[in-house]
């Protein structure tokens, strides 16, 4: 299968890098799968688990905040937090969903406040993902 | 003249000093090390975000959904100043170099009648700016000292700064720190955080840029990232101040050592040339009493 170069960067450090076959990214407006050879294009992320599958076994890593960008090169994924599943800690994952609770409650305007929420689900649905995938991988 | 017991005393005070600088010099050339590689380690990110946004920022420069962060509100009334200073001081130049660049600043926007708000992040720099900008200063961020600086840090001093920018509190944010260059060389920095500036877009970079598809589209996905790229930015900063703290702590810890160097060499001649001294003048004494007899 055609591989391409792959980048996952936190801002601070390079987290992944390396030819992978595909990648699936959370994207804003949904998920999507990236192969070799994709065309230009950017997209923002979602809160949820980001999938690295080349040789060996598929890598899962929960993102949040940031960008996907895909161009010739290959695909660089920018975000604020890249956690690889087996790292993370349940009660880190509550703390954030906790937070997230109260950025709802305490939006000004109504905008705002739609925008949070859909990230606080989006958040909500990663949380049971992963719980969904430690029980798997038991 | 001293007395020998003095001129012990003060030989041994300046061998502790000694001993001090030198262990801090060594403390921090270890830390400028993990300094430097957290600041390399931090560049991809930065100048991947450059890129995408400068991309998009091209394609849609103009339109009224534009982030205000990217067009700025049109008038340069109100100034922002964003002072990173350090923690700690001993060393050297570093808090007041950058301090006078913001002061210098200051001062020059306003005589021109402009309004100036100062942001201090850092010990220093409220310390060395509080008598003077007492009235401008309209937030404090101390960070934690002796720990390394991380993205939250900056992601906390980012927020504060797009809420006051939401809250139409000031029109244009610069931020000063100090650009790593050397261990000797470390340049103090102003660089304008709102309206976002990007470095130009190569050509054909450019050429590449009209074709990207974006989801959700472009308007959007800038107002999701320039916050984003101001919080990297003032992490971006952070970091190249912690590299340039310690590398002119370093520097300023080993002119120390030498100095303390130097004058232990020049009180241990006093010291022997005092004993010396006071040796033939008990001998000359003895003889001369030998001699009367």
């Amino acid at each position: 299968m055609a591989t391409f170069p792959f980048e996952l960067v936190s801002p601070e450090r390079l987290v992944f890098s390396g030819a992978v076959s595909e990648v699936i990214v959370p994207g804003t407006e949904g998920e999507f799968g990236i192969l070799a050879g994709h065309a230009p294009f950017v997209s923002t992320l979602k809160p949820g688990i980001l999938t690295i599958k080349g040789e060996g076994a598929a890598k899962k890593l929960f993102v949040r905040g940031g960008f996907a960008e895909a161009n010739p090169q290959g695909l660089s994924v920018l975000a604020e937090t890249a956690i690889p599943l087996e790292e993370i800690k349940a009660d880190r994952l509550a703390q954030m969903i906790k937070d997230a609770q109260e950025d709802v409650e305490d939006a000004r305007d109504e905008a705002t406040r739609q925008r949070r929420l859909t990230f606080l689900e989006a958040l909500k649905s990663a949380a049971t993902a992963i719980e969904a995938d430690a029980r798997h991988a038991h | 003249m001293a007395s020998l017991k003095e001129l012990r005393n003060r030989i041994a005070s300046v061998k502790a000093t000694q001993k001090i600088t030198k262990a801090m010099q060594m403390v921090a050339a270890a830390k400028l090390r993990r300094a430097q590689l957290a600041a390399e380690a931090a560049r991809p990110y930065a100048v991947r975000m450059e890129s995408v946004l400068g991309n998009i920022a091209g394609s849609i420069s103009s339109g009224p959904d534009v982030p205000l962060l990217l067009t700025g509100t049109g008038k340069d009334e109100t100034h922002l100043l964003v002072v990173l200073t350090a923690e700690r001081g001993l060393c050297g130049a570093f808090n007041s170099s950058i301090t006078r660049l913001a002061r210098e600043r200051a001062l020059s926007l306003m005589n021109q009648g402009k309004t100036v708000k100062i942001f201090c992040v850092g010990r220093k720099g409220h310390e060395a700016l509080r008598r003077q900008f007492g009235k401008q200063i309209v937030e404090v961020v101390e960070l934690r000292a002796n720990k390394g600086v991380s993205f939250a840090d900056a992601q906390v001093i980012a927020d504060k700064i797009t809420s006051m920018f939401a809250a139409g509190e000031f029109d244009i944010a610069t931020q000063f720190f100090s650009r790593f260059q050397s261990v000797i060389a470390q340049v103090p920095t102003g660089q304008q955080l709102i309206p976002a500036t990007f470095p130009e877009v190569a050509p054909a970079a450019a050429g590449a840029a009209a074709t990207y598809d974006y989801e959700p589209d472009g308007a959007e996905i800038l107002a999701d990232l320039l916050p984003r790229n101001l919080a990297v930015q003032i992490f971006k900063a952070l970091l190249e101040n912690g590299a340039s703290e310690q590398g002119a702590r370093m520097s300023a810890m080993d002119n120390a050592t030498r100095n303390a160097g130097d004058m232990i060499k020049k009180q241990t001649l006093t010291y022997n040339r005092t004993r010396q001294a006071m040796i033939t003048k008990e001998l000359i004494e003895i003889i001369s009493g030998a001699e009367a007899l």
